[in-house]
């Protein structure tokens, strides 16, 4: 399958060089070329798997449990100014 | 046997023969030894494990000895850490540093174990060789020529050469199984739910559990009683599991009336003779115990990987949307914009089996194709599922090989990328289907262990552990050591 690679690493937001695409794309059309073997098993009427054991997931209550623990979970962050996130800008 | 158990390093600290400051002291020369051969720590901090060994000498004089009390407990590099870094052996986590421990870590604390580094893997646990890690390659103690399987690799390699005496891996698609098979030890890979994922870097959410690396049957029992467990802080974790006697089942070893099933499409032409021999031999063992070898049918067997290779990949290109270089690891250099920063971050950061891997379930999950894949392989995997529920009406176990080959060469399949993948055929399908599976040695081809795969349903590790159990008191597979790691000093 022909796939254009480029395209697919934008969507996972992960500029490729030249190089990496010419060797991701044919390895990425030989691993779907072998997926497509799925296309052989009938499906019809058998419902997708939503979780291993077939069980719904349950909810916790409604209570903060982590406590405030902004400075530990910041402190691995590239870039951080006054607790926030500083990121280059977004609107001009 | 010249490399000692967990249990056994357990009775001589129990017994006052040894103390857990010794007993680390030891491991630590033999890392020191041959982990410059082997890598398979990526992370030693050798104050901070004797620190922990003096303080797990000092509880258990004051409080007594808690199960696992100064045993050594090597972990692999996925699992958070507050102690020294954990990056998954991939450049986009250097300098990361968790500021929580992982649930299974906490227990293992609260079990009195000592911590002794982390260990290889292939990249974000995304390989079956360990030659992903951005660490570099862990090699395989019984031919350093030849890979410890992966993605736990390097915490096979560890108890192989009795680095460790155990240690923590994960497993997706049979990355403990796997790997424990290939460097001659025993691996657990509980039932999805039974051991909580906090704090365990994500790869594919709905695949991966943690689990034992060990010597022995009775060693893996004990691990995992000590990390399983409901764990509020993962709503997959399972809140009233069926209970398992843990170690009581590793003490029924009776193969009388016991069900095997033999799957046909598990012993196929493609693997390899030896193996096939070896696996063969190991069910005959099991019929003289007086265990009934039955023929059955997994019949979407076939289609197992391609039904992981769409579901881990897609889940896995979600969980690592994370990686953004906002919140934690790498961040590109002087960005021109924020997609500038998402997309050159990821670049750099990932190494090209991880990129591979997020692409193929980007692709899967794009606009258009979503029918096609993700929602067939969704179908499939139902399909497998119910064939281990109707294999399950005829047998109690399912046995099979855990890989159809020995370990391979270094570099011997990194070119592509397809035959990697298919060397995990056995392992994946029972993570499809959520159910617990052990490799266990079996034998040996061409100076290399075999692994014989256990199969239970849901939730009956039990059955996984007393039939193990059983076939290691009866053969001697379980006691093999390679070559060259236990001469300087004797036995531990």
């Amino acid at each position: 399958m022909d796939i254009d690679v480029k395209k697919v690493a934008m969507l996972a937001r992960i500029r490729l060089t030249d190089a990496e695409a010419a060797e991701l794309g044919p390895q990425l059309g030989g691993i779907i070329g072998y997926i497509e073997k799925l296309a052989e098993v009938n499906t019809e009427g058998v419902a997708p798997t939503a979780h291993p054991h077939d069980a719904a997931m349950p909810l916790r209550a409604n209570v903060v449990s982590n406590g405030n623990r902004r400075e530990q979970l910041q402190a691995v962050a590239p870039n951080v100014e006054s607790g926030l996130y500083v990121v280059p800008k977004v609107i001009e | 046997m010249p490399f000692s158990s967990l249990s056994e390093i357990k009775a001589r600290l129990d017994a006052g023969e040894t103390t857990a400051v010794e007993v680390a002291t030891r491991y630590l020369q033999r890392i020191a030894a041959y982990n410059p051969t082997l890598n398979a720590f990526v992370h030693l901090d050798a104050d901070h494990v004797l620190a922990q060994a003096r303080a797990s000498d000092a509880h258990r004089a004051a409080h007594g000895a808690r199960p696992l009390e100064g045993l050594p407990v090597a972990v692999k590099d996925i699992f958070c850490t507050q102690d020294g870094p954990t990056r998954c052996c991939s450049k986009i986590l250097e300098g990361f540093e968790a500021p929580y421990d992982a649930h299974v870590i906490t227990r293992l604390k609260e079990a009195g174990a000592v911590l002794v580094g982390k260990t290889n893997m292939d990249e974000f646990a995304m390989g079956s060789s360990t030659e992903t890690s951005a660490f570099g390659i862990c090699r395989n103690p019984w031919d350093v020529e030849r890979i410890p399987g992966g993605s736990s690799g390097g915490s096979a390699s560890a108890v192989a050469a009795a680095l460790a005496p155990a240690a923590l891996g994960t497993d997706t698609g049979g990355s403990i199984r796997q790997p424990a098979a290939l460097c001659g030890i025993v691996g657990l890979k509980p039932t999805y739910g039974r051991v909580s994922r906090r704090g365990i870097i994500a790869f594919a959410s709905s695949l991966d559990q943690a689990g034992p690396m060990t010597r022995t049957v009775r060693d893996a029992a004990m691990l995992t009683a000590a990390i399983s467990g409901h764990d509020s802080g993962d709503a997959t974790s399972v809140a009233n599991p069926p209970v398992v006697d843990w170690l009581g089942a590793c003490d029924k070893m009776d193969m009388k009336g016991l069900k095997i099933g033999r799957p046909k499409e598990y012993f196929v032409d493609g693997m390899d003779a030896g193996v096939r021999a070896e696996v063969e031999a190991a069910l005959k063992k099991c019929e003289e115990l007086g265990a009934e070898i039955i023929d059955i049918s997994l019949p979407h067997t076939e289609y197992a990987v391609a039904a992981y290779y769409v579901i881990a990949p897609s889940e896995a290109s979600a969980n690592l949307s994370r990686y953004d270089g906002v919140r934690f690891g790498h961040r590109c250099e002087a960005p021109e914009d924020l997609l500038d920063m998402y997309t050159r971050s990821r670049d750099e950061g990932f190494g090209s089996e991880v990129k591979r891997r997020i692409l193929t379930g980007a692709f899967a999950l794009s606009s258009g194709y979503y029918d096609a894949y993700y929602l067939k392989a969704q179908q499939v995997r139902t399909l497998i599922q119910q064939d281990f529920i109707k294999a399950f009406e005829q047998v109690d176990v399912i046995a099979t090989p855990t890989s159809p080959i020995t370990a391979f060469k270094l570099g011997e399949k990194t070119d592509d990328p397809l035959t990697m993948y298919l060397s995990d055929i056995f392992t994946i399908a029972l993570n499809l289907a959520g159910l617990p599976g052990l490799s266990q040695p079996c034998g040996m081809v061409d100076g290399l262990p075999v692994g014989l795969q256990w199969i239970a349903p849901a939730w009956r590790e039990d059955l996984l552990l007393s039939t193990a159990a059983a076939y290691e008191a009866a053969t001697e597979w379980g006691t093999l050591c390679p070559q060259g790691y236990a001469a300087d000093g004797g036995a531990l």
